[in-house]
């Protein structure tokens, strides 16, 4: 692999965890729109809600990362895409917002109307987006984005077979995950009955993916050719296989409601088809463009894999722990335990005086910074008066600070 | 030139993109950023007020202090949503908008984008545990991880901003043929002053816009006869920050007036209304452009030359130094400049009372007519920050790239600007009524204050 593939590396693995981790809260939407009516269906669709509570928005960044690295790496093929798959792009961002604000909503409804209709907008939004997003990718696999500005057609770039296919596929795949992740969790919150209701359904949708995926193949065949000898004959055929396997290794596992280990299956099979696609396309990224035509310059494509590297550091751990606490079971409803159990330390208030010494070094402070900033016409001097004028707003902010001598109780 | 044209030069098939709805496409990021400046602000400076509200509780064990902190962060994690959805549109219209931006310079600046995202990561993982780990964590580590969220925030700005700065003064990269070569990504982001400028400036307007809103609400709950321990606090914490950011305001929005002279001076001109390159210049307050002058105005000789050059009788540029394709709308960017400063002074004014109240005093203000003027400082001071914001852009027109890239060669080819706009002022008018409706929802839920016969308030607290 060369420096000029790493970054495309990167895109496809943010595309594929988005679809592992966000796709399954996309998917949780769904189980939402069809849990029907009455207390049984309010249940479902409290549980689908509560699970993805603290981690959607974190899930939702791999979009935004895939953007970014795709843009600085490969700007001509970003701005290519972008042009052309306007309309769904487009759907698909009216669809993150109409999401995310439903979500923001849902804490504050009371009456059932309200909630109905904000669900059913989550609900809605939760297919229409994956279903948008998937179309974009299969204008892309099918080679219908010329280089170029809007170059391609606005409406067969996406409204095709192929476009279709992989649109349904990503809300069928969101479908299964979310249900083979919903089981899981009812599992260990001790809710049997609706961990074999999401078991139901895990099944189902796992079927309905396999068949869509495979039948899939069919369409391809005819409408992105290219593709379809790729996968099948090319070096594709290894992701194909290992999707195929790793699906039906699920499909056993959800049977015998050994969920932990089915989460992992469930994803491998979405990742491998991810490196599939990856594999049965090298070297073309869109029609006449290679990947290593279309990489930036080298230092760009350095300072890429430098940042995602560095980036990756801190956010392995970072990610590690928000799982280990939802998963663990730390954040489920009435996980609360130790409700300020441990009353932090009693400060008696400072003295008076330490507060006149803060504000006299902070006025102090004020004058260095205006003078450093605003009469000495030196550079450097500018960035002593910021950190000047930074050190004023601080000393005295904790000069006045309620905390010491609460002057308002 | 862009690439797109480099690349119809070197071959055929790829004809030049003509758009019919240029305006149409600034206006639609114009209105996406309306919308997500001011929510992001929150993501900016209410993670830290939340996280000194709660460094309070654990210093004194006083259970109002966690009252207010959580309630707080309820709040903070609704505005979050939304900033993350408006961010993510932002994000899908660099592409759908300004596809000749990004195919020619994607390479330079893009990285400032690849690192916010990190950013943004790390704010809305610590958001979750943060958030949902109240009563689920030990008291410190509950505050431990609401850090990551203050550093997020500051770091996810300072990376978006690098990206304005270099629009504004771009380097880093030399252009041949329309493709961009020899590209010095770190130094074209990060080794640029006018970057660090915008960040200090914005970063205080963040603590401005927040603190004054937060305490307006409380100030109208005040003027509404709600003033309890409780209230007082929840004053006094954001009304203490925006007050001394209002006042450093002043000397740094000075130094952004240097700056614009010295790296953009057809902005400056645009600014003050400067028709001709004049000696000496005057100030000119209030009034309206027309043919080459200010009108109506209230001129104050010699004061530009002495604010822009720190010498009264420096020469000015004018705007007739450009041909009139390379001026921006002189109305446009020099009223939204002028709403920001005279709010910014009005603003500071009310900060300086409110310090030598506390300092002289040591109490808050009494009268209602402070309290009157809190409550509007709130939304006066998100005006300002659009006006800034404003300024900075439309007078960088018609430039997307300054003196690199015009504003027409970035833009997409594509059709149906007008449906995409209309659609997402639509959606966007949803959401505003939406935000609206979940801050009300969320002030109205009963305060549980730990004890109630410690705390004397009138009536239900609110917010
Ligand atoms: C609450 C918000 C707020 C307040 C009170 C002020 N500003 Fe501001 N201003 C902004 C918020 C802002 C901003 C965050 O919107 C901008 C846009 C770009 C930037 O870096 O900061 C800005 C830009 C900006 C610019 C344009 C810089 C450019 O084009 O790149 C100038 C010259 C000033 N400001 C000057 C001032 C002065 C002299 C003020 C004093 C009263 C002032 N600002 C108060
Ligand atoms: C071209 C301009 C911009 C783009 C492309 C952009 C992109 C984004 C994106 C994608 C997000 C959501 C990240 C997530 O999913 O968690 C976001 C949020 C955020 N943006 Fe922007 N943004 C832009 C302008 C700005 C500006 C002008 C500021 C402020 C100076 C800003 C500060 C933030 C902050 C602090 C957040 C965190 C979310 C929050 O706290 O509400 N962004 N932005
Ligand atoms: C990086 C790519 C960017 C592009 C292509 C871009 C382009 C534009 C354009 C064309 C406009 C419309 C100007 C007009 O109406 O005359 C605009 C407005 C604006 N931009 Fe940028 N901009 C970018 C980045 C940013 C960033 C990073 C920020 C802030 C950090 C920003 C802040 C704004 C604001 C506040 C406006 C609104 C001005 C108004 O209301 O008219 N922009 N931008």
């Amino acid at each position: 692999m060369s420096l000029a593939e790493l970054p495309l590396v990167f895109a496809l693995v943010g595309m594929a965890l988005y679809t592992v981790l966000a796709g399954a809260d996309f998917g949780a939407g769904f189980w939402e729109l069809t849990a029907g009516q009455g207390p049984d269906a309010t249940r479902l669709r409290e549980h689908a809600y509560h699970v993805i509570g603290p981690v959607w928005e974190a899930n939702h960044v791999w979009l935004v990362f895939v953007l970014t690295v795709v843009w600085t790496a490969y700007p001509l093929a970003f701005a290519s895409i972008a042009s052309t798959l306007t309309v769904p792009l487009f759907v698909a961002a009216v669809g993150i917002i109409l999401r995310g604000v439903a979500y923001a909503l849902h804490s504050g409804t009371s009456a059932p109307w309200e909630r109905r209709v904000i669900d059913t907008m989550f609900s809605f939004s939760s297919i229409l987006t994956p279903f948008a997003l998937g179309a974009a990718v299969g204008g892309i696999a099918s080679q219908r984005v010329p280089v170029g500005n809007a170059a391609g057609d606005l409406l067969t770039s996406w409204l095709n077979p192929t476009s279709l296919l992989i649109g349904v596929l990503a809300v069928a795949v969101g479908a299964y995950l979310a249900a083979v992740y919903l089981a899981a969790d009812a599992l260990r919150q001790g809710e049997p009955d609706l961990e074999a209701r999401f078991r139901t359904r895990a099944l189902g949708a796992s079927v309905v993916a396999g068949v869509l995926a495979l039948g899939g193949l069919v369409i391809l065949r005819t409408d992105a050719p290219t593709l379809y000898q790729g996968l099948i004959v090319g070096d594709g055929l290894a992701g194909l296989a290992v999707s195929v396997l790793a699906g039906l290794v699920t499909l056993f596992l959800v049977w015998g409601r050994r969920y932990t280990l089915g989460r992992f299956t469930a994803a491998l099979a979405v990742v491998a088809i991810f490196a599939g696609w990856g594999l049965a396309q090298r070297p073309v990224l869109l029609p006449g463009l290679t990947v290593a035509q279309a990489a930036a310059p080298e230092p760009t494509l350095i300072a890429v894999v430098v940042a995602v590297l560095a980036g990756g550091l801190i956010l392995a751990p970072s990610l590690a722990l928000l799982f280990r606490l939802v998963l663990g079971g730390r954040f489920d409803p009435g996980g609360a335990q130790r409700a300020s159990a441990t009353p932090p330390a009693q400060h008696t208030t400072s003295p008076r005086g330490r507060a006149g010494l803060l504000l006299s070094s902070a006025f102090t402070c004020l004058a260095v910074g205006v003078g450093l900033l605003s009469v000495v016409e030196i550079g450097w001097t500018h960035a002593v008066g910021v950190v000047a004028l930074f050190g004023f707003v601080v000393l005295a902010f904790v000069g006045l600070a309620p905390a010491d001598g609460d002057p308002f109780g | 030139m862009t690439v797109w044209a480099a690349l119809a030069a070197a071959g055929p098939g790829v004809p030049p993109a003509v758009q019919e709805y240029l305006l149409q496409a600034r206006q639609m990021q114009a209105l996406s950023f309306v919308v997500h400046i001011p929510l992001v602000t929150f993501g900016i400076a209410f993670p830290a007020m939340i996280l000194y509200v709660e460094w309070c509780y654990l210093r004194t064990g006083d259970a109002l202090y966690r009252t207010l902190a959580r309630r707080w962060s309820k709040i903070m994690v609704a505005l979050f949503a939304v900033g993350v959805v408006t961010g993510t549109i932002l994000s899908f219209e660099m592409g759908l908008l300004w596809p000749g931006f990004m195919a020619t310079f994607g390479s330079v600046f893009g990285l400032g984008f690849a690192i916010e995202g990190f950013s943004f990561f790390a704010e809305a993982i610590f958001i979750g545990v943060y958030v949902y780990g109240w009563d689920r964590l030990s008291p410190r580590a509950h505050f431990a991880s609401g850090l990551p969220i203050v550093l997020a925030g500051f770091t996810g700005s300072l990376t978006v901003i690098s990206v304005n700065g270099w629009m504004q003064n771009p380097s880093g990269f030399t252009l041949r043929d329309g493709q961009v070569v020899d590209v010095r990504p770190f130094e074209a982001l990060f080794v640029n002053s006018y970057f660090w400028r915008e960040l200090v400036h914005m970063y205080l307007a963040a603590y401005i816009v927040v603190g004054f809103l937060l305490a307006g609400a409380y100030a109208v709950g005040r003027l509404r006869g709600r003033w309890g321990r409780y209230e007082r606090i929840a004053l006094a914490v954001p009304l203490t920050a925006a007050a001394l950011a209002a006042i450093v305001q002043i000397p740094v929005g000075d130094w952004a007036a240097r700056q614009v002279a010295e790296v953009q001076p057809v902005k400056l001109a645009a600014i003050e209304g400067l028709g001709r390159t004049t000696d000496g210049a005057p100030l000119h307050v209030l009034g309206w452009y027309t043919d080459g002058e200010i009108r109506y105005g209230i001129a104050i000789p010699r004061l530009l030359a002495l604010i822009a050059y720190h010498d009264p009788d420096a020469t000015v540029q004018g705007l007739d130094a450009v041909p009139p394709d390379e001026r921006p709308p002189v109305n446009v960017v020099r009223v939204a400049f002028q709403l920001m400063v005279g709010i910014g002074l009005l603003l500071a004014l009310l900060g300086l009372v409110y310090l030598v109240v506390r300092v002289r005093r040591r109490r808050l203000p009494e009268s209602r007519w402070f309290y009157r003027a809190v409550a509007v400082a709130g939304p006066a001071s998100v005006v300002a920050l659009l006006g800034g914001w404003i300024t900075t852009e439309v007078g960088r027109q018609p430039w997307v790239v300054y003196r690199v890239m015009r504003t027409e060669e970035a833009v997409t080819g594509a059709g149906g600007i007008p449906v995409g706009y209309a659609t997402l002022a639509l959606v966007y008018a949803g959401l505003a009524v939406a935000v609206i409706w979940i801050l009300r929802r969320l002030a109205a839920t009963p305060l549980e204050l730990p004890d109630a016969a410690e705390v004397p308030t009138e009536g239900g607290g609110r917010r």
